[in-house]
């Protein structure tokens, strides 16, 4: 006998689907079969029943070779560890629930350390721009009932948010939008034939690193002000074409990914790409919208948000909070040897950052909190394997539209395994006595 | 005036922020200027612990000179919110040399790092070397960057220079990186070697001046005419170029104001 | 049960009507009681102090989502704007959009123990309620808006009322919201399209529904499931000249209502920040109070309550579910703005705006708000708000106070204006030398707004029974001061007491309290159609499902205070 377990969120990327099926045994120990998740996120939950996952922490020896340690050895190595350094890195967030996050911000604030999340090498960027100039957005469901030109900018649904166009940007049926993907316009923007850019109704192929030109030049186009005969690759005529495009829309819709985010300008191309969207709502409506990568990282950026005042790179170490990034973010600080121990939850930096910052993590203290094997445990000095959040444990979280979800259990996480939540809940408690607080 | 000199003695393990090394702070403390705090990650310190101090300071800001030297590469925020007197540097300096500085004199014999003159107001800021990334840009967020003083850099800056500068004066000697004066409201800076691009991007008004290549102009600038200028004593022909023509601009008198961008036509 | 008794201190409390008279006041454990009912109390000495019931904030954005967006997207309003954590306190930072923890503390501060938040968009609860979680000390609960929520449209277009009402239920307990919200009544939803709603008549694109309409018929709704509040109300054309007569003519709808229900509000109608409502000519440059005409409304009818919304004169970070609103302002003033649209729900925009004193309009705002206040006739009626952060951060609270009370502070103010003459000449304030006293203070921040809220029976006075909610503060009435002795200690409170605890002592933060949760739970028939249009539009216009939607207790509410209201009756 199985039972089968509905409106399951799915904690793999920012669009945060909620309507997953999955399939557990009777005793809901194992996790059988997982219904209308993408090919990721169904690997994702199919994973977590790996036969050879660690289940208990382990320690790097000096030789090399690993020690399994138990639970209480970890939180006693970390709580130490934080509490010695002068200025920890606290990294990660991005795939945990909130309530962990929130556990995390305060053994940040005793120990003093930096708290970054994995928009420091992904929308971080998105959020320095959104300080210089705001940001005119809206939910997903805006842009499923309402949106009729759709504007994909350096990003590939098809294969990074697997279920995105069918669930809210290009195929369903909403209330404005009857007809579906034939009521709208697709433009994608793209160096690269991706498959995003294979259906869409214009591919404008733009040369490698001239975002900030283009956007710029579609804003002279918006004001019918005169264009270089060729900006960034294309045609002045396909410029003005696309403009008016846009602001014959009803709705128009701009999703941008780490194509422009982390290409030459970073932070100045999404500020270009806002400034479009704004000058959009002089003649329609128009939003704009970062296709977050973890399901969580958003999240993360709302409890440091309200708790902090800043959506990533924290820095608490002087006792308030300060934020640049430049400084506090983990690469600068990596880079610069600015901080003395790592600390990562949620997010694999040894996979993300460059090898100069892994390099910099490898002679730290260091611990990772991670359910997987992973190349940041593997240059870290402790793992500490934990729960699932979204399939042994639940929680908050937000999509990328800041749509807060909570997302459920389905199975239980094999015997005697922490949460984040539990094991941060026990570090905290161990910081508090060693600071005599 | 009355000068301290600061040799730095020890360096920190990880950075030293020393907000306290500004003419401001030591003419006002009561105490021994040794003992005023400064801080390494969460652990704060003695500025007595890193330097050895000589000399005094004056009654006043103005009146007060403060002589660093050594390597001061890990020594952050020196000069910061200073109003009055001077400071020299002799050496390189980390992060912030300079920021929300409002009046006085910061030189520096040597390169600075990342947002030196951030929000700057009033005062001169020299660097004898180069400059970081953020040289005379706005904080995070704040759309009032620089607002007013000079910068002058003999060396090359880094990108990001002049973001939301509404006023005073930025000089580079030699090259710049990209984005420079984006979304600018006033000011100027003037660039003696040559620029990579993105200058002038959402800019709404104020100059900038380029006597050497610019590698791709923004479409947003559109071509005006020649005119003859004298630009920090050196005279010559400039192209004027307009823009950020995407942006929004101000009417004075009837006219659209927007930022200029002039750049030296070499014969 | 810990006990305490503030001795001696001069009390002012509109609920058991003593107007600064030496009073002892005694708590044991949550509760206010007879003085002779503590044994062996801890005592407080209040001599020669005024001693009052803890604040109750009847609107103020301070959690969810835009006010996040206010926090993250400005940085700089953290700039050399922090405060370290020490003892209990943890960090805090920000001035315009303080974290959450600062709000907590500077409410706390202030002697205030009860804050609404003032616009939860039902998607963004759980993220309303995570805030309100994490903001120390003060009790909170969040108003979901409905003025331009599909449902509502749909329901009110054919004046289904009881329908509507159902669906106000259901929604008050799936978000576990406290009151029913409505801003720019289709003028939001307009906004999906980059249109507005400007007037009470002006149909809403598509739905064929007035904003009039759903004023009305939501106060209907309102009093049909006879809620602890009212009908609570951002109406049509805010911030324009001329739009005096669009809020008069808002006022009128609730004309001929009775309020309904069992917690003894007299309004059937909260009309919030009437400043931002009560605008006279056609154009900034010939824009006036009409601050008169609004309180002769409000002053001859009796089932209206009204907030004032004082302009602070300070830069701070304007936010509001009015979207069409924080458009037009950026247009005027350049900066930032961030917009986030709600499906089916709502919307939001926010802006920084500096409100300078050296702009004529911005003096004008600033009359505006005080004379409001200053021409009530029963301050049980008109509450102190700065529509925080709209019109200023709620931590000017004790300087509006020196306002209203000190005609010689008002004019320090007028003298310090640029443009005073054009001002006196656009306002009323010059020919007002009324000056509150604290016991109409204690009304407009206490009595009145506790009384509106319907929770006079829990808080906002001193009588036995009450939550232990007191504050005391530093300040002799009875001996000679200047106005900024008010403003000092108002925003200092000497000792704190929220539900019996003493958080504040020798005005230091000593205790996080014992944050509560308020949300209102309305029993209602069962109503199948509301069921069956509620499935429907989740299965084919909401991105999330219908299973998702509601906001469990345990983490988003750990401290719950359940109002039950039973409209089955």
């Amino acid at each position: 006998m199985t039972k089968t377990v509905t409106d399951v969120i799915c904690p793999f990327c920012g669009t945060l689907c909620d309507d997953l099926e999955v399939v557990v045994s009777k005793d809901g120990k194992n996790l059988l079969e997982v219904y209308n998740a993408c090919a990721i996120g169904a690997e994702k939950f199919l994973q977590s029943q790996a036969k050879d996952r660690h289940t208990r922490p382990r320690m790097r020896q000096e030789d090399g070779s690993w020690k399994e340690i138990s639970y209480d050895e970890a939180i006693e190595y970390t709580a130490k560890m934080l509490a010695d350094a002068k200025k920890p890195l606290m990294y990660g967030w991005s795939s945990t629930n909130c309530e962990a996050q929130a556990v995390g911000s305060e053994i940040g604030e005793y120990v003093g350390a930096v708290m970054d999340n994995t928009a420091t090498v992904c929308h971080g960027t998105s959020l320095i721009a959104v300080q210089d100039i705001g940001i005119p957005s809206c939910t997903l469901g805006e842009v499923k009932n309402r949106a009729d030109r759709i504007l994909f900018w350096g990003c590939n649904p098809a294969h990074a948010h697997p279920r995105h166009m069918s669930r809210y940007s290009i195929f369903p049926r909403g209330f404005f939008t009857g007809k579906g993907h034939t009521g709208r316009k697709m433009i994608v923007v793209d160096p690269r034939v991706t498959d995003t850019a294979r259906i869409a109704d214009v591919h404008l192929q733009i040369e490698q690193g001239r975002d900030y030109e283009l956007l710029d030049a579609l804003r002279v186009a918006f004001k019918g002000e005169q264009l270089p005969d060729v900006v960034a690759g294309i045609p002045k005529e396909k410029i003005y074409e696309v403009a008016e495009t846009l602001k014959s829309g009803r709705f128009a819709i701009i999703f941008f990914g780490m194509g422009v985010t982390q290409s030459l300008g970073k932070n100045h191309n999404i500020d270009a790409a806002i400034a479009v969207t704004r000058d959009l709502n002089e003649y329609t409506k128009a939003a704009i919208m970062p296709m977050r990568g973890h399901y969580n990282v958003t999240g993360s950026g709302q409890v440091w948000g309200w708790q902090f005042g800043f959506p990533f790179a924290v820095d608490l170490s002087r006792g308030f909070a300060r934020y640049n990034p430049g400084e506090t973010t983990s690469n600068d600080l990596l880079r610069r040897g600015e901080v003395d121990a790592v600390f990562v939850l949620g997010s694999d930096p040894g996979a993300h950052f460059p090898f100069s910052s892994v390099k910099k993590i490898y002679g730290l203290p260091s611990v990772a909190v991670e359910p997987h094997e992973t190349p940041t445990t593997e240059v870290c000095k402790v793992h500490v394997p934990v729960a699932f959040v979204g399939i042994e444990v639940g929680g908050c979280a937000y999509r990328m539209d800041n749509v807060p979800i909570e997302t459920r259990k389905v199975v239980d996480a094999p015997e005697g395994m922490m949460t984040d939540e539990e094991f941060l809940t026990h570090v905290l408690a161990r910081v508090k006595e060693i600071k005599g607080v | 005036m009355e000068t301290v000199t600061l040799t730095i003695i020890k360096q920190p393990e990880l950075y030293l922020e020393a907000d306290c090394i500004s003419p401001d702070v030591f003419a006002e403390t009561t105490g021994e200027i040794a003992d005023l705090p400064v801080y390494v990650g969460r652990e704060q310190h003695r500025l007595g612990d890193f330097f050895e101090i000589s000399g005094r300071a004056g009654t006043t800001p103005a009146g007060t000179k403060i002589i660093v030297k050594g390597d001061l590469s890990r020594v952050k925020y020196i000069g910061m919110k200073m109003t009055a007197g001077e400071v020299v540097i002799d050496g390189n300096a980390d992060m912030y040399v300079g920021a929300w500085m409002q009046g006085g004199k910061i030189t520096v014999n040597g390169d600075v790092d990342a947002f030196a003159g951030t929000g700057m107001k009033g005062g001169e800021l020299r660097i004898n070397g180069n400059a970081g990334n953020y040289l005379g840009s706005a904080y995070r967020g704040d759309w009032r960057g620089m607002t007013g003083g000079r910068i002058v850099v003999t060396g090359d800056a880094g990108s990001d220079l002049g973001t939301f500068m509404n006023g005073g004066e930025i000089v580079v000697g030699g090259n710049v990186d990209v984005h420079v004066a984006t979304h600018a409201e006033g000011g100027t800076i003037i660039i003696k070697g040559d620029a990579k691009s993105r200058l002038g991007g959402q800019m709404v008004e104020g100059e900038i001046y380029v006597f050497g290549d610019i590698d791709v102009m923004m479409p947003g600038f559109a071509y005006r005419k020649d005119v003859d200028l004298e630009v920090d004593g050196a005279k010559g022909r400039f192209a004027l170029y307009e823009g950020d023509l995407g942006e929004r601009h101000r009417k004075r008198k009837g006219q659209m104001i927007y930022g200029k961008l002039y750049q030296l036509v070499r014969p | 049960m810990t006990e305490y008794l503030i001795k001696n201190g001069f009390v002012f409390d509109p609920v058991l009507g003593i107007r600064g008279d030496v009073t002892d006041i005694a708590i044991k454990g949550d509760k206010i009681v007879e003085t002779d009912a503590v044994k062996n109390p801890r005592v407080i000495d209040a001599t020669g102090k005024t001693v009052m019931a803890g604040g109750v904030d009847v609107h103020a954005h301070v959690a969810g989502p835009k006010v996040n967006i206010g926090r993250n997207f400005r940085p700089e309003d953290k700039l050399f704007n922090t405060r370290p954590g020490r003892g209990v306190e943890r960090m805090q930072g920000g001035f315009s959009v303080p974290t959450t923890i600062r709000t907590g503390y500077n409410y706390a501060r202030m002697g205030y123990t009860t804050v609404m938040e003032a616009a939860m968009p039902p998607l963004y609860a759980r993220h309303t309620h995570e805030e309100m979680r994490d903001t120390p000390i003060i009790d909170q609960g969040a108003f979901p808006v409905f003025g331009n929520n599909w449902f509502v449209l749909e329901y009110l277009k054919n004046n289904e009322i009881d329908n509507a009402a159902a669906y106000i239920a259901w929604l008050l307990r799936a978000t576990k919201g406290y009151a029913v919200k409505v801003v720019n009544p289709g003028g939001t939803e307009a906004w999906g399209w980059g249109l507005n709603c400007e007037n009470v008549h002006d149909p809403v694109p598509y739905f064929d529904i007035t904003p009039a309409q759903i004023v009305r018929g939501l106060i209907e709704a309102n009093e049909y499931l006879g809620l602890p509040h009212s009908m609570h109300i951002h109406a049509n054309n805010l911030g324009n000249p001329g739009n005096y007569t669009t809020t008069l003519d808002t006022f009128k709808l609730s004309e001929g209502v009775k309020p309904r229900g069992r917690f003894g509000r007299d309004q059937v109608m909260h009309h919030t920040h009437v400043q931002f409502h009560s605008y006279g000519g056609d154009s900034w440059g010939n824009m006036d109070s009409k601050a008169d005409k609004i309180m002769d409304y409000v002053n001859s009818h009796d089932n209206i309550t009204i907030d004032m919304g004082q302009v602070t004169l300070d830069e701070t970070t304007t936010m509001t579910a009015d979207g069409p609103f924080e458009h037009h302002l950026t247009e005027l003033n350049h900066l930032k703005w961030a917009n986030a649209d709600v499906e089916l729900e709502t919307a939001a925009g926010v802006v920084p705006y500096v409100y300078s004193p050296n702009i004529k309009v911005c003096a004008i705002q600033w009359c505006i708000g005080l004379e409001l206040a200053l021409l009530a006739k029963d301050p049980m009626r008109v509450f102190m708000t700065t529509d925080h952060p709209n019109a200023g951060p709620f931590i000017r609270y004790p300087r509006i106070m020196k306002w209203l009370m000190s005609q010689e502070a008002r004019e320090q103010q007028l003298d310090a204006f640029k443009h005073k003459d054009k001002v006196i000449d656009a306002t009323h304030i010059a020919g007002i030398d009324r000056e509150l006293d604290l016991y109409e203070i204690a009304q407009m921040t206490r009595a009145g707004s506790a009384k509106a809220l319907g929770i006079s029976d829990i808080c906002g006075g001193l009588a036995p029974g009450l939550t232990a909610d007191v504050a005391v503060f530093d300040f002799n009435p009875n001996e000679p001061y200047v106005p900024d002795d008010i403003e000092k200690a108002f925003g200092d409170a000497e000792h704190l007491f929220k539900t019996g605890v003493h958080v504040i002592n020798g005005h230091e933060i000593v205790s996080n309290g014992n944050k509560r949760t308020l949300w209102v739970n309305a029993r209602v028939h069962e109503n199948p159609q509301v069921v069956r249009d509620v499935k429907e539009k989740f299965l084919r216009y909401y991105t999330v499902t219908l299973n998702n939607y509601e906001v469990h207790g345990h983490h988003y509410v750990p401290n719950p205070y359940v109002i039950e209201v039973d409209a089955t009756q």
